[in-house]
């Protein structure tokens, strides 16, 4: 799979990415096939407890001992016996899980972690090939850290907002939550989705293709609330919004942005938000990449010039052939994929298969998708779940009627802007490429997925333009 | 405004403000002109303690200096582990960046985006290594070292003298290569639009 050739024109930390990602993904299918059988649960793959081992490395043996009791359960799950006939006698006690529930020790899919040098600045990938409905699970949310997940107590946690005001103020989490709030579902997509996939299908499941997304019930108070409680004083453009994180993490905004729908989110489906997504505080920018929604919040400065931070300067820019690069690109345009199925499953046969998949936008709403099943020669329209939210994971289906012969499939959304999801060839015409391999760039990659079934039913990842 | 609302409904023309679709903004939350209040005035002391930012014009550059020569004893001690003696080839397995060379490399086939070559502001240099560097003891280090350390990092890169005192003004003074690299993000730049 990463052959050298499949890696020219890449940078060097790319390339060193890229192999990462293809072992670790590796690793994880490998310990799939050992764990489990091509049938088993119909053709949906899944990472089981052994591959959970293997994903995580040299870090699960730890993780297992921190389990304790429970080290023979996976990842979330509590291990109970198995009832030969649940019928026969009674189930185990109520409340015995102390008063918070766990998934069933049956279920398994996990991130997994791409083996940056360190474990404090790494990402994890979402297992998109089993997700349902549009809702991530809080616990396998996509995380990306650049200094750790930081512990902190949230009684003794403060935002100040100062800068370009009329009065300075600090808020408690008990002041933030006394504020009028709301609840919205939106999808949070790092712009480094799809990193490896720019010049050739590199990663094998869509889980590394796609795993960098994931959409969330959140609830906090408007950041517009608080804007207007200090006061902006004239000339502010900009915000600074910075973490109590390790990286201390920093990036500019615009102050419209913050006036229109930014949120400062202490709750995520339901309660308060998990340590690996910003608790007890984070800054949510609906349809903005996802470096800029600042975790556990700890300052924002209003002002009249952006900060020129190191992510928003050395990283998370856009070098274009020509060698000028792209700055301050916030929105992730409309995209959409095909999780089922998806790369490294199995079809066990002719007959018919509901094709469903999930499509985004960062400009609003999805207005519809279109799917192929012979590579982008002819498209039907698939059926999209409501309600359509917008800035949120929109989940669509699509019956289709398998003749055992060799398929592409591809999906293809257009948001409620008109706007309609290109090819990765397009993408790469405009800003990769001038004939010479140049791929300076490998954010912000929102091209059609591919995903080719051969006749004996196996699904891999191909590019079709 | 929310305050001509409030006048406005209170003045019996609810009828207007609901045509006008502005009743539901005052049920909203505008709290009707005044301000919740909750929190507390943020004190000098409280800013001071976190707002370590410093901008490209040198706004927020603490007082201080460093110097190449301190610079390079900085560096030995505090950043070379992971950078590399030489700034441009990180150690191996520890995730650091180069900090020097690939000038001229943007527009090749595999551009090397190193401090020198790539960053517009060197106001950045300061700012991240004093919050996020060094990386297993982010914080730790002093003005002057930071100062220092910036001056040694440019000067090895060839952007500034080996005699440069780096100090809130010089640093703001510093022009970077690729000061001029950068552009602002037109997209959307593919028009399949129906």
């Amino acid at each position: 799979m990463s052959k050298k050739t499949d890696l020219d024109g890449y940078d060097a930390k790319t390339r060193r990415m890229m192999k990462g990602m293809a072992a670790a993904e590796n690793r994880a299918l490998a310990a799939r096939a050992e764990e489990e059988c091509e049938c088993k649960e119909g053709m949906f793959p899944s990472i089981g407890r052994r591959g959970f081992l293997a994903a995580a490395g040299a870090a699960g043996a730890a993780a297992l001992v921190t389990r304790g009791a429970n080290a023979a359960a996976p990842p979330g799950a509590m291990d109970y016996p198995v009832q030969k006939d649940p019928t026969s006698e009674q189930g185990r006690l109520t409340s015995a899980d102390g008063g918070y529930g766990s998934r069933s020790q049956f279920e398994s899919e996990v991130r997994w972690r791409f083996p940056t040098a360190t474990k404090e600045s790494s990402w994890t990938m979402v297992p998109l090939d089993k997700s349902q409905g549009i809702i991530t699970p809080s616990g396998l949310h996509f995380e990306r850290h650049h200094g750790g997940i930081p512990n902190i107590d949230p009684a003794k946690h403060t935002l100040i907002v100062h800068g370009m005001v009329n009065q300075a103020r600090k808020y408690t989490m008990a002041d933030l939550m006394r504020f009028p709030s709301i609840s919205r579902q939106h999808f949070i997509e790092c712009s480094g989705n799809g990193l490896t996939e720019w010049k050739k299908p590199y990663l094998k499941t869509v889980q590394g293709t796609h795993g960098l997304t994931s959409t969330s019930e959140w609830t906090g108070v408007p950041l517009s609330t608080i804007l207007r409680e200090v006061g902006v004083k004239d000339g502010a453009g900009w915000i600074l919004a910075e973490g109590g994180d390790a990286a201390v993490m920093t990036r500019s905004v615009p102050l419209d942005k913050c006036w229109s729908d930014a949120m400062l989110a202490y709750a995520q489906n339901g309660e308060a938000l998990r340590p690996e997504q910003g608790h007890p505080l984070r800054l949510l920018l609906p349809g903005y990449e996802g470096n800029t929604h600042i975790k556990w919040l700890r300052r924002i400065e209003v002002s009249d010039k952006p900060f020129m931070s190191r992510e928003e300067t050395s990283k998370y820019t856009d070098l274009l052939n020509g060698g000028k690069a792209r700055q301050f690109s916030f929105t992730m345009e409309a995209k959409s994929v095909i999780t089922y199925p998806s790369g490294e499953m199995k079809l066990p046969g002719a007959g018919f298969y509901e094709l469903t998949g999930l499509a985004w936008s960062g400009r609003g709403k999805v207005r519809r998708v279109d799917i192929s099943t012979d590579g982008g020669a002819s498209w039907g329209l698939a059926q999209l779940q409501t309600p359509i939210q917008s800035i949120c994971h929109t989940r669509f289906r699509f019956p289709w009627h398998w003749d055992g012969k060799p398929a592409i499939l591809q999906s293809r959304c257009q948001d409620e802007t008109g706007y309609t999801q290109p090819t990765i060839k397009q993408l790469v015409a405009v800003r990769g490429l001038d004939g010479h391999a140049k791929f300076g760039s490998i954010y912000h990659l929102n091209g059609i997925q591919s995903w080719g079934v051969d006749s004996d039913g196996s699904v891999k990842n191909v590019h079709k333009y | 405004m929310s305050t001509n609302i409030k006048k406005l409904t209170l003045g019996g023309c609810c009828v207007i403000a609901l045509s006008l679709g502005i009743a539901n903004a005052v049920e909203a939350g505008s709290n009707y002109g005044h301000k919740y209040g909750f929190g507390t005035p943020a004190s000098a002391a409280d800013i001071s303690k976190i707002d370590i930012d410093v901008m490209p014009d040198g706004r927020g550059a603490p007082p201080g200096q460093g110097t190449y020569a301190e610079g390079k004893k900085v560096y030995a001690a505090t950043c070379a582990a992971c950078h590399g003696a030489d700034m441009a080839k990180p150690v191996k397995g520890t995730g650091a960046a180069p900090l020097r060379g690939g000038r001229g490399t943007l527009t090749s086939g595999k551009p090397k985006k190193t401090v020198e070559s790539y960053w517009p502001y060197a106001s950045t240099l300061f700012d991240y290594t004093k919050r996020a560097m060094p990386f297993y003891e982010p914080g730790s280090m002093n003005d002057n070292d930071i100062y220092a350390v910036v001056a040694y990092i440019l000067a090895e890169g060839g952007i500034i003298s080996k005699d440069t005192v780096m100090n809130a003004k010089t640093l703001a003074n510093v022009k970077m290569p690729n000061r001029n690299g950068f552009i602002s993000d037109p997209r959307p730049d593919i028009f399949l639009y129906d």
